[in-house]
């Protein structure tokens, strides 16, 4: 069962386009990375799915939700954690937790259980207590997916979700979003420009480049359409997006990521 | 509607939390009220400007409504930090009314603004203004200045969402609330101003909301409870066109606010 879909979804800033006539769909249970340069639209696409920014034409479906016209009912049923950090450095974990659960109605009695059980999920509940701007980096990553994840959403939406991480917190990251497809068998849309990344989480992948997939399929699928023996996932970006690379990034967009990359780490 | 208030009570409680773990901010905020009780309203105590009245009554009701309307104006700071960070974000994926975030967020500017009013009446009474402690005026202070907060940092948000930097909103917060200070009734009675800026004055929320806390308030004489007591002060509305012009301003600001927030993280 198609869980997103899209249909020649597009999204232009003034003349330039980010997203170009997008068709593209993924299966229930999945878990879908979309790859490419910046600048090749991924996170316009993100931002749109996830009813922030309206398309400028064409449309999607989340479940059976247009995002056009029912964006409500579509932000019912995702999660989302964007680039930059979404929790709070004031308030402790927990309250973090539970601030989401009130906002995605959970029933009153059901908030705190369940903020406690995602705690414990995310290997967090010794700190639950402790106000976020004390946590590591890896730790706030854990506690967003968890903030995202409090009113089981049928599809999560992560972006670039160990940008700026050590290796040590990105393997305990990548661990807890492979238990959290096991237990809740949630779907999953990510971007990243890590080839291992997509590589140990993604069941699919999509080379994008200039607003357009290129091309998309198993990450051994990938691998081998190219002629190159024992070809990485690497290789294959290398073929499929080489010829479009760009410089690409403002200014704004490099300050943001160092930015974001530094208060991670 | 019941979805409105359960979710723009979340963004409150959760706003107010913060507060608790970190008070000192509040509480540094009472600085500047006090100064210009403690100097600038000793000093021009002995002007006689206000014929007739004790001038640190007259002062004190005005000194409450200008410190909301600085904690206020600034709040949408607040508002471009969270998005940069990228909370905005994750809020506004949320199924929650977009008029709850900005009422929500403006309640809490209400709020922050509590413990500014209990300076200040401490203060005030130390001066030995002749404050009326009845409880139904106490109350009616508050809601006026809990009303000032909303409207202001509102206001405040309207306006980070659509300049959207923190460089361009520091200038057009200064730019803007020392207009709207000057040109109401905080620190002098609008009969003392030019006829032009009387005009100014009228439009200006401030001049209601001071005129309303004046009312309630035991700063000023309120010997015959209502507007008389500002001795020399023609502003005279009555209570009720005071608290029917912050609502209804609020309201507008709070529909356009809701309308603009999506704006801000584009």
């Amino acid at each position: 069962m198609k869980i997103i879909e899209t249909k020649k979804l597009t999204r232009k800033f003034g003349s330039f386009t980010a997203v170009d006539s997008l068709d593209m769909a993924v299966e229930s249970g999945e878990a879908f990375a979309l790859l490419g340069p910046n600048g090749a639209g991924k996170t316009t696409i993100i931002k749109m799915l996830t009813t922030l920014l309206p398309a400028t034409s064409g449309e999607a479906y989340i479940g059976d939700f247009n995002i056009n016209t029912q964006p409500n009912k579509v932000r019912k049923i995702i999660g989302y954690v964007p680039q930059m950090i979404s929790v709070d450095g004031t308030l402790t974990g927990l309250e973090n937790l539970l601030l989401f659960a009130k906002l995605y109605d959970i029933p009153p009695g059901e908030c705190k259980p369940r903020a406690l059980n995602a705690l414990e999920f995310m290997g967090l509940s010794d700190s639950g207590k402790k106000q976020v701007h004390q946590y590591s980096g890896g730790m706030i990553r854990r506690l967003e997916i968890a903030q995202s994840m409090m009113h089981r959403p049928k599809v999560l939406f992560l972006d670039e979700p160990t940008v700026g991480l050590d290796p040590i917190a990105r393997k305990t990251v990548w661990d807890h979003i492979t238990k959290l497809r096991k237990e809740f068998n949630t779907t999953i849309l990510m971007t990243t420009h890590l080839m291992d990344e997509a590589d140990n989480l993604c069941n699919r992948l999509a080379f994008m480049s200039r607003g357009k997939l290129i091309t998309e399929g198993t990450p051994q699928e990938l691998k081998n359409s190219i002629n190159k023996p024992d070809a990485t996932l690497e290789d294959a970006f290398i073929h499929y997006t080489a010829e479009t690379l760009s410089e690409g990034k403002t200014f704004s967009e490099v300050s943001r990521e160092r930015k974001t990359s530094k208060r991670l780490g | 509607m019941n979805t409105f208030i359960r979710k723009t009570w979340v963004i409150t409680d959760f706003e107010i939390r913060k507060i608790l773990h970190d008070p000192t901010e509040v509480l540094m905020r009472a600085v500047q009220p006090a100064l210009w009780l403690l100097i600038f309203g000793q000093v021009m105590a002995r002007t006689r400007m206000v014929p007739g009245e004790n001038y640190l009554d007259f002062m004190s009701p005005g000194i409450l409504a200008q410190s909301v309307l600085f904690v206020s104006i600034f709040y949408g700071i607040a508002i471009i930090w969270e998005r940069d960070l990228g909370l905005t974000h994750k809020f506004l994926a949320t199924p929650t009314p977009r008029t709850a975030l900005v009422l929500g967020k403006a309640l809490s500017a209400g709020i922050r603004c509590i413990p500014l009013m209990i300076i200040i009446y401490i203060l005030a009474a130390l001066l030995k203004v002749h404050i009326i402690w009845n409880p139904v005026n106490l109350i009616g202070v508050l809601l006026f200045l809990i009303l000032g907060a909303i409207l202001f940092s509102t206001f405040s948000l309207i306006i980070a969402c659509l300049v959207k930097t923190r460089e361009r909103f520091m200038g057009i917060g200064q730019i803007l609330t020392m207009p709207l200070f000057f040109a109401s009734n905080a620190i002098y009675p609008i009969a003392l101003m030019p006829n032009w800026l009387k005009v100014i004055s009228h439009v200006n929320p401030l001049t209601y909301m001071i005129d309303g806390i004046s009312h309630v308030n035991p700063l000023t004489y309120m010997i015959d409870g209502m507007r008389v007591l500002m001795i020399g002060s023609p502003t005279g509305f009555s209570l009720f066109t005071d608290f029917t012009v912050l609502i209804i301003s609020s309201a507008v600001f709070v529909i356009i606010g809701g309308g603009l927030y999506k704006r801000v993280i584009i």
